[in-house]
């Protein structure tokens, strides 16, 4: 148990997908410009990721991985090379079947979130984790518990550099750094603060 | 109905000119030009992992030939080239096993194989690898009758992907001569420093064993004080890279204690250049 | 109206660089510039993606059936992106190593995606060629620029040939070691985006908030 909660530590805060990897930044700076936006960002990458995250596990240890084919009669088959387009696909996928579902039944939750969810397909975190998952060989449970905790990690620093733009708005700012410059500045100021992390051990 | 833009009279078989002038939302050609698009990608795809894999292949087999040579040139007279023997031991008893030939053993085979290997229990699966084959390749360098370098091949799971690499020790197991990873996928920067030689030149000396003869050789939390009694057996930390470095202190540790090459390093002390 | 050849080609570059204006494409920026040799051979990697890329869609655009319009793109750059990784692994292993899934992050690097999107579904071949190249470009010298400073400031070489000896080997510079961490990437361009607006004001945005001018009956005592 203990292993899940460290691994759950370290996708969030140590190994910060936005901060650490720099991953989903084209979204993360694009839509920080307000917390309320950000908020809604973040919740659907955390959703979608938690979801693609155990699913593209099992599909790469059932049908990509070396040898996973085994159970079909088929064990040297290495398809691994296709887990990129697979995981994409799988991805383009769940958010399409999330944002039917949310039409259908939470029509309150769709108006809030459904704009960033085709945005959340082409979000480098997503496929990125997934592809992390497949470089750590994560169990069924370790990926259930990293996809949370990376998208809780991701949500987390976009609601913090929302935070902070939201400040710096009434800040005298030079004309040219103005907006996007002074973003990549802060954004880079925090994710060093988020290398204090490093250090964090947990039992 | 919408009208083709350009002159459909260029092909000249007319259910083709059809089919390109059926509006682009009609299911039939949706599902045409979706199963062309997934052809074609999948020929490029596979045809380039296929074509290309004898290449892939040769370039990991000749990183490990070039790491596995480095560390032999940090031996006295390494550079020179000594005679490189390899010999197959068995994990288990600590001798030689003569009936596999090393050239053609493959560790990653076996020990994906039941028949060949072992599951790990967790509490002594300290370098994360869960399975152990029954059998590993080492490599000795002799000068005359002595026993120069033991070479052993090392792996476990650093913090996102496995270190694989080689240890090398004095012929008396005591000191370690060097240490190399060949693979590895850690962050770029922050794990990626097992590379680093500096790093790695931090190694070479460390004592093996501790008082009780169990291996002490590990990576420090942090930068190692000296003069300190772990300077003769750790190294100092990575920063930001915790992780990795309990990696490495745990494949290093596993491998030389008793679950990995403790009963042949034993040996070899005992008998002092087991033959 | 038809912006020319010329222009396809060479906005990307500063006008409208992927990078500094329209902000696309950082993911894989920032963490593959520690050093010159990396950041060049990323550039490398996604400028032939793009272009590629973008001949494809353009190719087959008055095919292209709308509902699933996204997974053709998606399914014709990621199996580009494969083959640039497959040929990395093959023919440049040292680097395809320390790039590890960078590589393969180029299927969402929102430069291609956009691009294929914004132009290349409404363009000609050549002219989609041309913008892919482009914007490959105008996003390469960025990277290179970063990986250069990042090096030569980092560890005092540029393509692992020593430029400042350092301390370590017995010369005088003692490296920043910000430049190091991935966080440096984001400051350097920063401040190049400071740079480019200060000499294309057109760039620069506004402020949000305009300050209200105290009147002196305000000023605190």
């Amino acid at each position: 148990m203990s292993g899940y909660a460290t691994l759950f530590v370290q996708a969030a805060l140590v190994e910060n997908l936005a901060l650490s990897f720099f991953l989903g930044m084209c979204m993360f700076l694009a839509v920080s410009a307000r917390v309320e936006t950000a908020l809604g960002m973040g919740l659907a990458v955390l959703v979608v990721q938690s979801i693609t995250l155990p699913v593209n596990n099992l599909i790469h240890r059932y049908l990509l991985a070396e040898g996973a084919l085994s159970w079909a009669g088929l064990p040297d088959v290495d398809l691994s090379f296709l887990a990129l387009i697979c995981f994409i696909g799988v991805i383009a996928a769940m958010v399409q079947i999330l944002e039917m579902v949310l039409e259908r039944y939470f029509p309150a939750i769709h108006q809030g979130l459904g704009i960033y969810l085709p945005l959340v397909t082409v979000n480098c975190a997503i496929l990125g984790g997934s592809l992390f998952m497949v470089e750590r060989h994560y169990s069924f449970g370790e990926s259930v518990v990293y996809g949370v905790g990376s998208g809780f990690g991701w949500a987390l620093a976009i609601a913090v550099l929302a935070g902070v733009r939201e400040k710096l708005k009434y800040s005298d700012v030079p004309a040219g750094l103005q907006g996007t410059g002074i973003t990549f500045i802060a954004v880079g100021l925090i994710a060093l603060s988020f290398m204090a992390f490093s250090g964090l051990q947990i039992g | 109905m919408a009208s083709p833009k350009r002159d459909p009279g260029t092909s000249g078989v007319p259910w083709l000119r059809r089919l390109r002038a059926l509006p682009n939302d009609n299911p039939v050609k949706t599902l045409l030009v979706v199963l062309l698009v997934c052809l074609c990608a999948s020929l490029l795809v596979t045809g380039s992992a296929v074509l290309l894999r004898p290449a892939q292949l040769a370039n990991q087999e000749r990183e490990r030939q070039a790491r596995l040579a480095e560390i032999i040139a940090q031996l006295p007279g390494g550079e020179a080239g000594p005679q490189v023997e390899a010999r197959v031991v068995d994990l288990a008893s600590g001798e030689y096993a003569e009936g596999i030939d090393p050239t053609d053993f493959d560790q990653r085979e076996a020990v994906k194989d039941p028949a060949r290997s072992l599951a790990l229990a967790p509490e002594r699966d300290i370098a994360r690898i869960t399975r152990r084959a029954h059998h590993a390749v080492v490599y000795l360098v002799h000068s005359g009758d002595r026993l120069d370098l033991v070479i052993l091949p090392v792996y476990g799971r650093g913090f996102g992907s496995v270190l694989r690499g080689f240890l090398g020790l004095s012929g008396d197991t005591r000191e370690v001569v060097g240490l190399v990873f060949h693979e590895h996928n850690e962050a770029p920067g922050l794990g990626a420093l097992i590379d680093d030689r500096r790093w790695l030149a931090q190694w070479r000396g460390k004592r093996v064993w501790d008082a009780r003869g169990q291996p002490a050789l590990g990576v420090a939390a942090g930068e190692v004080a000296p003069g300190s009694p772990e300077q003769a057996h750790l190294v100092d930390g990575l920063t930001g890279a915790t992780w990795t470095g309990q990696g490495v202190t745990g494949l290093l540790r596993f491998w030389l204690g008793d679950d990995g090459f403790g009963p042949y390093l034993r040996n070899l002390r005992d008998r002092r250049g087991l033959r | 109206m038809k912006t020319s050849l010329k222009q396809v080609f060479f906005n990307p570059l500063v006008n409208d660089n992927p990078i500094t204006l329209q902000i696309l494409g950082l993911c894989s920026a920032l963490a593959v510039t520690k050093t010159l040799a990396t950041a060049l051979i990323m550039s490398l990697a996604v400028t032939s993606v793009i272009t590629l890329s973008n001949a494809s869609i353009s190719l087959i655009r008055h095919h292209m059936p709308r509902q699933v319009r996204l997974i053709v793109q998606i399914t014709i750059i990621a199996s580009l992106v494969i083959v640039v990784d497959q040929l990395l692994k093959a023919y440049a292993f040292e680097i395809s190593k320390q790039l590890s899934v960078f590589v393969g992050l180029i299927v969402t690097n929102c430069i291609v995606m956009g691009r294929a999107e914004a132009f290349a579904m409404r363009n000609g071949v050549w002219r989609s060629v041309l913008d892919g190249f482009g914007n490959g470009l105008g996003y390469s010298w960025i990277l290179i620029l970063v990986g250069s400073i990042r090096e030569l400031f980092g560890a005092g070489t540029l393509l692992s040939i020593e430029i400042l000896p350092t301390l370590s080997s017995g010369g005088w510079y003692q490296p920043a070691a910000l430049m190091h961490l991935p966080p440096s990437a984001f400051l350097i361009i920063g401040f190049l985006i400071w740079g480019i607006r200060a000499w294309k004001s057109e760039q620069a945005e506004s402020s949000e908030f305009q300050a209200r001018p105290t009147s002196s009956s305000e000023v605190a005592r």
